[in-house]
């Protein structure tokens, strides 16, 4: 299987590869995949009071192209806001990489990290926003 | 062991000098061609460079090239392989279509060795099951070429696939798919100056083959085992260097034409099968009257010429000819013949030898004759 | 070989390191012996003359250039009749191992169909015999597929009972190509002997690794291929017994070639080199087989020592000595192959490993499909030095050290989380 040069980049070079705290109410995680699947991505942003993702982190379990998608949109989220990000499509991530056909499913996978942190985030935030009310 | 002239380049032929290159060098390609790593990917390359020239030598595309270990795997997959009864063969075609397609008529040959094709139509005028038929280019015994574009005019008119055995003129005359009209084509490698071991079978995009060997998905799921590498690049070699082989073979005619002037003049009462059709310019079937063809042969090998009675395939038993028997010949005559077939290695000395060789045979047997 | 184009240098033995000669250390190091091997020297030695000068028809009875390659096929048959204590009449020559396997199932079940219609063999054998069982049964046979036990054998009593009075043959094959365990091959002919079935093997991955012999084995076919015992490609043979006679269909019919077993023209130069492979493999077995359990022992050892959280795939004992298929648990295969680029490995079987599913090999041994993608196999083999043996070590135990940091599941084991008690959301 030939990678393209950008994918073998990301994966000799990975950006932002760590972990946020999960329990800070500013960070989102987002855990997509299976590990019976072969690939398994987290995605953690931390998004400032302005609502603007001021950083971003991954783990990914997988082959080079789970690695290389995940890496990239860690790059891609910082300084857009939650809702920006959120639209972020796996099509550009698969062009981007120059993916082939039976790889994207990484580009899918990475779109829906980024779906399932700002999800988390959102989620944390209403309940603070609920909590602060009944205060 | 003496050894003067290789006269049964039918039977297989030298490999050409870039082909055993190619074979040597794909030996040390160390990769199994299905393996992701980059030693794998190599050995794929190969195969896939081999197929995109052998393609070219019958104006097919790379992707209608399956690599078979033989021509014979390639008519057995053509004709069990494409979903359809073969229901007529010519009676002159190699073993390996007669055996596979035992339930089909045989379409008559004439005397020349030529198929007749008003036998086809009517034959095919009487199907109604969609069909296959089958018809060589060149035959191995006697050279002879079939209108083979003519055929699979009437096999498409009457709704048949039509396959074709080129193993014997694929190299020595040209060869096209298109030009041909045929849905499938057979090849192998070792008649053509590549290694033994390796054969294709060229099938049109609309031609649904299904595999004979299960397995490791390989050549598209159509042929599984890990590829012939060195047979394959050799292949792809000899393919190549076909250019430069047809212009050698069509210098061949020549001496094929003398090599009958002289063998004419020395047994008047021979007879040169399929002498008045189309042939392929290397290969010469004829008798010496009165003297079988293995007895010739053995006087032959003997003056270290080496040439055959009947084909050289099969179990060793000499079986009088089909193709022979065919053309209407009788059995007694065609016991007498002899197949003298050149290659790219002959020059005007091997036919000298032959010729010094079978006429102080041919005098013997004579002086025999006479004193009996 | 001074003769090879420059160009070829990535992939030619020279670089794999053959014979000490050094090793350029940006060449990829060739661990994949299961797939493929390097064709030894002194077998394409045997071979290249019989590509040009000796190119006769080993088929052609009338002269001395069909003679003589006749006598070399003749050679190369007892020398492949040789390694497995067989007769030379019982060896047919075929294109590879797949053809054997093919024409040993369907021929021997298509010739008894009138009378049995039953095959027994099991579910971690070869694609090809699989295919092949997959094959029968649509033209109407029944086939049971033996499970395997987490050691990858097959349990005996399960063989005896699957064999009924309809069975005409069971297929087992001796060495597993992806985890390299050897089935109980003498146990399981004397069975089928006393049962009155044929036995095939699938011996592609033994011959000239263990000890084969026909007789002692109660074999009736066994499947030979050329280029896993350093040999050439396009080349393998079928054992087929004469005494009891074992009869079969053959799938290329024509010339009559092989006692009717098998049309075509021989391919002189490549049944030279399968018997030139076999006479040296069966010299040479005991040392190489002791050579390579230093070396797979080595191997073993350094990752173990490296990396926690490693796991054998298959019998350790009960294994060829060239074998090993670890998962490296926490990082899956693929991602991990394309850092160790500079190693020729395989990820599942060859076969297969273009495809994104795991092995159904390691899924019949029970294997966590998590765990199954988490696997390499690594084949050493006679080329292979202790050198390169370290350097792979240090590599893969280097990536996977560096994928693992990487790697999300990991950080939560580390953490306690039991990964199993997790909802993934399967897509």
């Amino acid at each position: 299987m030939a990678y393209s040069d950008k994918v073998i980049d990301h994966y000799e070079h990975p950006r932002n590869v760590g972990s946020l705290d999960k329990n800070d109410d500013s960070v989102g995680t987002g855990l997509v995949g299976a590990p019976a699947c072969g690939d398994v991505m987290k995605l953690q942003i931390k998004v400032d009071a302005e609502g603007i993702i001021e950083d971003a982190k991954f783990k990914t379990f997988g082959c080079g192209s789970a690695i290389a998608s995940s890496s990239l949109v860690t790059e891609w989220v910082k300084g857009k806001s939650v809702d920006e990000a959120s639209t972020i499509k796996n099509t550009e991530i698969a062009e981007h990489l120059a993916l082939p056909p039976v790889k994207i499913h990484c580009s899918v996978l990475a779109e829906d990290a980024i779906k399932a942190a700002v999800a988390d985030y959102k989620a944390k935030r209403d309940d603070d926003d609920k909590i602060e009310a009944a205060e | 062991m003496e050894r003067s002239a290789y006269l049964d380049h039918n039977a297989t032929t030298a490999v050409v000098p870039a082909a055993a290159e190619a074979a040597a060098a794909a030996l040390a390609l160390i990769g199994n061609a299905s393996s992701a790593h980059g030693a794998g990917r190599a050995t794929r390359k190969a195969v896939e460079e081999a197929r995109e020239k052998v393609a070219a030598l019958v104006g097919a595309a790379p992707a209608q090239v399956v690599f078979t270990s033989s021509g014979s795997e390639a008519n057995n997959m053509a004709l069990r392989g494409c979903g359809r009864p073969a229901v007529a063969v010519s009676a002159v075609e190699h073993p390996s279509v007669l055996k596979v397609a035992r339930d089909a008529a045989l379409v008559p040959v004439d005397a020349n060795g030529v198929i007749d094709t008003g036998a086809l139509d009517r034959i095919m005028a009487s199907q109604s099951t969609p069909a296959v038929v089958s018809v060589m280019l060149a035959n191995n015994e006697t050279g002879v070429i079939q209108p083979v574009a003519e055929v699979a005019d009437i096999a498409r008119r009457h709704g048949a696939l039509i396959h074709c055995d080129a193993v014997q003129a694929a190299g020595r005359i040209p060869v096209d798919v298109d030009a041909l009209g045929v849905h499938m084509l057979s090849l192998s490698a070792h008649k053509m100056g590549g290694p033994p071991g390796v054969g294709a079978l060229v099938a049109a995009d609309d031609v649904t083959l299904a595999p004979a060997i299960l397995g490791g998905g390989q050549e598209k799921g159509l042929r599984a085992g890990t590829e012939n590498i060195p047979g394959i690049a050799g292949f792809g070699a000899a393919a190549d260097a076909a250019g430069e082989m047809l212009a050698t073979f069509a210098r061949l005619a020549g001496l094929r034409d003398r090599l009958e002037e002289r063998v004419r003049t020395i047994a008047r009462g021979t007879t040169v099968f399929g002498a008045g059709a189309e042939r392929l310019p290397n290969t010469s079937c004829f008798t010496l009257p009165g003297v079988s063809g293995q007895t010739q042969v053995m006087a032959l090998d003997l003056a270290g010429v080496a040439v055959s009675a009947g084909s050289a395939c099969g179990s060793g038993n000499v079986a009088a000819s089909h193709v022979l028997a065919a053309m209407g010949v009788a059995a007694e005559v065609a016991s007498t013949a002899i197949r003298v077939s050149l290659g790219w290695p002959s020059t005007d000395d091997d036919v000298e030898t032959f010729v010094a060789a079978w006429g102080a045979l041919a005098e013997r047997a004579g002086a025999d004759a006479a004193a009996a | 070989m001074d003769d090879m184009p420059e160009t070829a240098a990535l992939t030619t033995r020279a670089d794999a390191g053959p014979a000490g000669a050094p090793r350029n250390r940006k060449a990829p190091v060739y661990l994949d012996y299961q797939a493929t091997t390097p064709t030894d020297p002194r077998v394409v030695e045997a071979m290249l003359p019989y590509f040009t000068e000796k190119f006769g028809n080993p088929h052609s009875r009338n002269h001395a250039y069909g003679w003589e390659s006749e006598e070399a096929v003749e050679t190369a048959r007892s020398q492949v009749a040789d390694i497995i204590g067989a007769d030379p009449r019982e060896v047919i020559f075929t294109s590879g191992a797949t053809e054997s396997n093919n024409l040993a199932l369907k021929g021997v079940a298509r010739f008894y169909k009138d009378r049995k219609n039953h095959v027994v063999t099991c579910v971690t054998e070869h694609k090809c015999v699989l295919d092949s069982c997959r094959h029968l049964e649509q033209e109407g046979f029944d086939v049971t597929y033996l499970p395997v036990r987490q050691d990858g054998l097959i349990d005996l009593d399960q063989l005896r009972e699957a064999i009924t009075d309809k069975t005409v043959i069971v297929s087992i094959m001796a060495v597993n190509n992806e985890i390299g365990v050897i089935q109980p091959i003498k146990e399981i002919g004397a069975i089928c002997r006393e049962r009155k079935v044929f036995f095939h093997t699938d011996a592609a991955q033994a011959v000239g690794k263990i000890p084969l012999d026909v007789d002692e084995m109660n074999i009736d076919l066994l499947s030979i291929s050329g280029h896993k015992i350093y040999g050439p490609k396009g080349i393998g043979a079928l054992y087929v017994r004469r005494r009891p006679r074992v009869r079969l269909a053959a799938l290329i019919t024509g010339g009559g070639q092989e006692r009717g077993m098998r049309s075509g023209t021989l391919p002189t130069p490549l049944c030279v080199g399968l018997g030139a492979a076999c006479a040296i493999a069966k010299a040479e077995m005991g040392a190489e087989a002791e050579r390579l359990r230093m070396l797979r022992d080595r191997f073993y050892e350094g990752i173990v020592e490296r990396l926690p959280e490693v796991y054998v795939n298959g019998d350790l004992e009960q294994r060829i000595p060239g074998n090993l298929n670890i998962s490296f648990a926490y990082v899956e295969g693929e991602g991990l192959m394309m850092g160790i680029k500079e190693l020729a490995v395989s990820s599942g079987s060859a076969c297969t490993s273009a495809s994104l599913e795991p092995s159904y090999v390691l899924r019949a041994l029970g294997v966590d499909e998590e765990l199954a993608h988490t696997s390499l196999r690594i084949g050493l083999g006679r080329f292979t030095t202790e050198d390169e043996v370290d350097y792979a070590v240090e590599k893969i135990a280097g990536e996977v050290e560096r994928l693992r940091q990487m790697s999300p599941l990991w950080e939560m084991a580390q953490e306690g989380i039991d990964l199993k008690s997790i909802e993934w959301a399967e897509h």
